[in-house]
């Protein structure tokens, strides 16, 4: 496929240095959960050295002929001596089996945590893996007057990314990190118009749930000096490219650091039918707000949308979920929230649910199942009140109250059981 | 059947399970803060540091093991889902 507006040369990016991509211009949907109105780019690059030459990522798999044609323009196959694989994802490693059967002396550098995906990869083109070496942050490969340095930047959004940085030039081969879903044949940030909504919905859809990883990789790109941040989607960032990066760091930092520093937060969200449930949720909150050292919220979910709930999902330390029993199930408006947390990093917060019910009160550990999926943990065994609270039903709920805020202030009472107590 | 006692710090619960359970067969019920992803042994998410007791723990496999050297996993930390409690006291916290 072909974009209008550029050669189908390589395009050099500095001294040294060209980018081999693809433009895919009709790209409307990516990885099923993205959407983008003008396609993508897939970044590769290739750095020529005195001694050697490097490929940096390749394309999707249908777009290898734009790949190669590109990578002929500035390199002969036999000079190949390094591949380095940022990412493995197969929109970056399409054309890795293609270009290992044109190049078979190149020596593959990837992170640790790479090299089964690899394999796994490679499994169908029959041949088994290549030559490779992991590296981590420090390890450099020579190519002769241009040094690639690499920096171990895990879940970016894999396990297996990591960034490359030729050291001469300051240009930083980030990967998916600092990249986004916008298709602008003039390649660089500073030409191709206004992409800023496309790079924060980036963030916002693939990055955001790792954003204690971007927060480690930016402390680690920010001492280099970077001329260019070359990502392996969208436009190449050489106007202003710490920008992005003061950008990333901003986004990734938690909004409620200043505010509530010193305390726990507990976001308590409901639905209820006749109000049952919502006298549950009010005990529970007084509960929690008796131990102390925890700010409790409470929500409707009839009163807002996922999208806003999110927001506090993602800030909150322990989540509190109540939903009556309807026709054996939790009502809708929860599952639209619990089906909404993949945009944000959940794993080991605290979850607990609790419900009134009429017949059979399935939500509760229906709840608790779903918020053990999603890698939260349920310390404390959820609450079921058939219909109305009486007032000790009330001090229960008061109860489970409490015994959350202590365990999200670490107070709790440590306790010897048996593992035939244990439910489920 | 021999016991022995799997203590979960990070919430402060110890439970006396038979020899030859594994980690993954408590934690969960009891609400510990150690999560699972494949249940496999590859995606190395139930990554858990052992506290104390390592040596009460049955050597990691030869698959455990490689999955621990290719996620730089520390010393003395084990997969969850893999690490089975021989007798004696184990102490864990999520890593």
């Amino acid at each position: 496929m072909r974009a209008a507006g550029l050669s189908e040369k390589a395009v050099a990016i500095a001294p040294g240095i060209h980018w081999v991509g693809a433009l895919d211009p009709h790209l409307r949907s990516f990885d099923i959960i993205l959407r983008t109105a003008n396609g993508t780019t897939y970044n590769a690059y290739v750095v020529r050295g005195s001694e050697g030459v490097a490929v940096i990522d390749t394309v999707k798999e249908n777009f290898s002929d734009d790949f190669f044609r590109r990578l002929e323009s500035v390199a002969g196959y036999d000079e190949i001596t390094t591949i380095v694989l940022n990412h493995l994802e197969p929109d970056h490693s399409g054309a890795l089996p293609e270009l290992l059967r044109r190049a078979p002396q190149a020596r593959v550098y990837l992170s640790s945590r790479a090299q089964m995906m690899l394999k796994a990869l490679l499994k169908p083109s029959g041949g088994g893996a290549p030559d490779y070496t992991p590296v981590t942050t420090g390890d450099e490969v020579d190519l002769g007057g241009r040094t690639l340095h690499f920096l171990h930047t895990p879940y970016l959004h894999w396990p297996d990314t990591q960034c490359t940085y030729v050291v001469e030039e300051g240009v930083l081969f980030s990967g998916d990190v600092f990249g986004c879903h916008f298709c602008g044949a003039r390649l660089f940030n500073d030409s191709v118009g206004d992409f800023r909504f496309s790079f924060e919905y980036y963030y916002a859809h693939i990055m955001r749930p790792f954003r204690e990883h971007i927060l480690d990789a930016v402390s680690l790109i920010e001492p280099l000096e970077l001329a260019t941040i070359a990502p392996a989607h969208g436009p190449i960032l050489r106007h202003l490219p710490r920008e992005y990066l003061h950008r990333y760091r901003e986004l990734a930092t938690p909004r409620l650091y200043n505010e509530a520093r010193s305390e726990k937060t507990l976001v308590i969200f409901y639905l209820s039918a006749y109000g049952n449930t919502r006298a549950m949720a009010e005990a529970i909150a007084a509960g929690a707000e008796r131990i102390g050292g925890v700010r409790v919220s409470l929500y409707d979910l009839e009163g807002g949308d996922a999208e806003i709930f999110t927001d506090l999902v993602e800030e909150a330390d322990g989540l509190a979920f109540g939903s009556p029993t309807i026709n054996a199930d939790a009502v809708k408006p929860i599952w639209d929230l619990l089906s909404s947390l993949t945009s944000v990093n959940i794993k080991g917060k605290l979850g607990v649910a609790f419900g009134s019910y009429g017949w059979s009160g399935e939500a509760v550990r229906l709840i608790e199942d779903r918020l053990r999926g999603l890698k939260m943990r349920v310390p404390v065994e959820g609450l079921r009140v058939k219909l109305v609270p009486d007032p000790g039903e009330l001090d229960e709920c008061g109860a489970l109250g409490e015994q959350i805020a202590r365990h999200l202030t670490g107070r709790i009472e440590e306790r010897v059981i048996d593992m035939s107590e244990l439910v489920g | 059947m021999p016991k022995a006692k799997v203590t979960f710090q990070d919430i402060g619960v110890s439970v006396t399970v038979p020899a030859g359970t594994r980690l993954i067969e408590v934690s969960e019920k009891v609400g510990a803060g150690i999560t699972y992803g494949c249940r496999e042994g590859e995606c190395c998410t139930c990554l858990t540091r052992i506290v104390s007791g390592a040596e009460n723990l049955a050597a990691p496999s030869v698959l455990e093991d490689q999955v621990l050297k290719d996620n730089l996993a520390p010393r003395a930390h084990r997969l969850a889902c893999q690490a089975q409690i021989l007798g004696g006291d184990v102490v864990v916290r999520p890593a």
